[in-house]
């Protein structure tokens, strides 16, 4: 057994583990914590496959962003996770009943698939051409024969990020904001007022501009 | 040696799991969007597979493009869950029935 047949056992046992354990979880913290340790075990297959800028990518944004994400929200939120729970049981003869099914057809689309004769297969690592690396290979393509698409991710980033903060953003009440037009609008003629009350009788500023 | 073969078999493992977690915690949100994560995953693990296995870069990118709307997908719908719960004090699934006629 070499190192690197090992190795893909070792990461799809931890990977298939953990995401049994994603979904199984009483906690939803814990949750998320296996969500992270799958998605490392699914970089380090990366890794065997000769990608490695998206292992990276993957640890990145996955583990840094998405997963702390999650765990922010399921942190923030004061929510009864126990009555949640009910009907995992059974839920459960359904829910494997269909996975089987799923899995059934997955196995036998897979085992009848064969490759058409033009197709040369079973190179592993993927080759990128001669001096380049995994990175630069993706650049090279990316930024080139798929520029709009790249464009058009950044514009679906762009409006998930506009999205996420038009629909969490609120106005509170009685919050006092700067309202720079009105203070610069403000003359001393509408702010300012000349008075000489008589003796014991107040001023009425009832319609200055306050 | 690995082939091919077990790489999509880990990938179809990994799908079937996502599929059965959506199925077991039908009431929790926040663990049926971990689902759909893990369903991404193993659409990314066969995009990898096959790249490599083609000696191909194509599918390292579109595995990356599936990152992306993953990334934005995580973020409105945490977005959605949070103003849900700021507005009904519960993120269970079955109470969301404001829109039924």
């Amino acid at each position: 057994m070499t190192t690197a047949v090992f190795a893909f056992y070792l990461f799809a046992v931890v990977l298939i583990t953990s995401a049994v354990l994603v979904i199984t979880a009483k906690n939803p913290v814990h949750s998320v914590l296996w969500l992270i340790v799958s998605f490392f075990n699914a970089g380090g297959l990366f890794i065997l496959l000769g990608a490695e800028f998206l292992a990276m990518l993957l640890i990145i944004v996955y583990v840094g962003a998405v997963a702390v994400l999650f765990l922010f929200v399921v942190m923030m939120l004061d929510v009864d996770f126990a009555t949640l729970r009910k009907g995992f049981w059974s839920n459960l003869p359904l829910g494997l009943g269909v996975s089987a099914v799923i899995l059934a057809e997955m196995v036998l689309a897979v085992g009848s698939w064969v490759p058409a004769e033009a197709v040369v297969m079973g190179r592993l690592p993927g080759g990128a051409p001669e001096g380049m690396t995994n990175t630069q290979w993706i650049g090279s393509v990316m930024y080139t024969d798929y520029l709009f698409v790249f464009q058009a991710a950044g514009l679906v980033l762009l409006v998930a990020m506009i999205g996420a903060i038009v629909l969490t953003h609120r106005t509170r009440e009685g919050v006092k904001r700067q309202d720079i037009g009105r203070q610069v609008a403000r003359t001393p003629a509408g702010a300012t007022q000349t008075a000489r009350p008589a003796l014991g009788a107040g001023v009425d500023l009832r319609g200055m501009d306050k | 040696m690995i082939g091919l073969s077990h790489y999509l078999t880990v990938s179809a493992m990994l799908f079937v799991l996502g599929v059965l977690g959506i199925f077991l915690n039908r009431k929790n949100v926040i663990i049926i969007l971990m689902a759909i994560e893990l369903i991404l995953l193993a659409v990314n693990i066969n995009f990898v597979a096959f790249a490599a296995h083609l000696g191909q870069v194509h599918g390292q990118i579109f595995a990356m493009l599936v990152l992306t709307v993953a990334a934005g997908e995580a973020a409105i719908g945490l977005a959605i869950l949070v103003i849900y719960f700021r507005n009904r004090g519960t993120i269970a699934v079955d109470d969301a029935t404001m829109l039924k006629g």
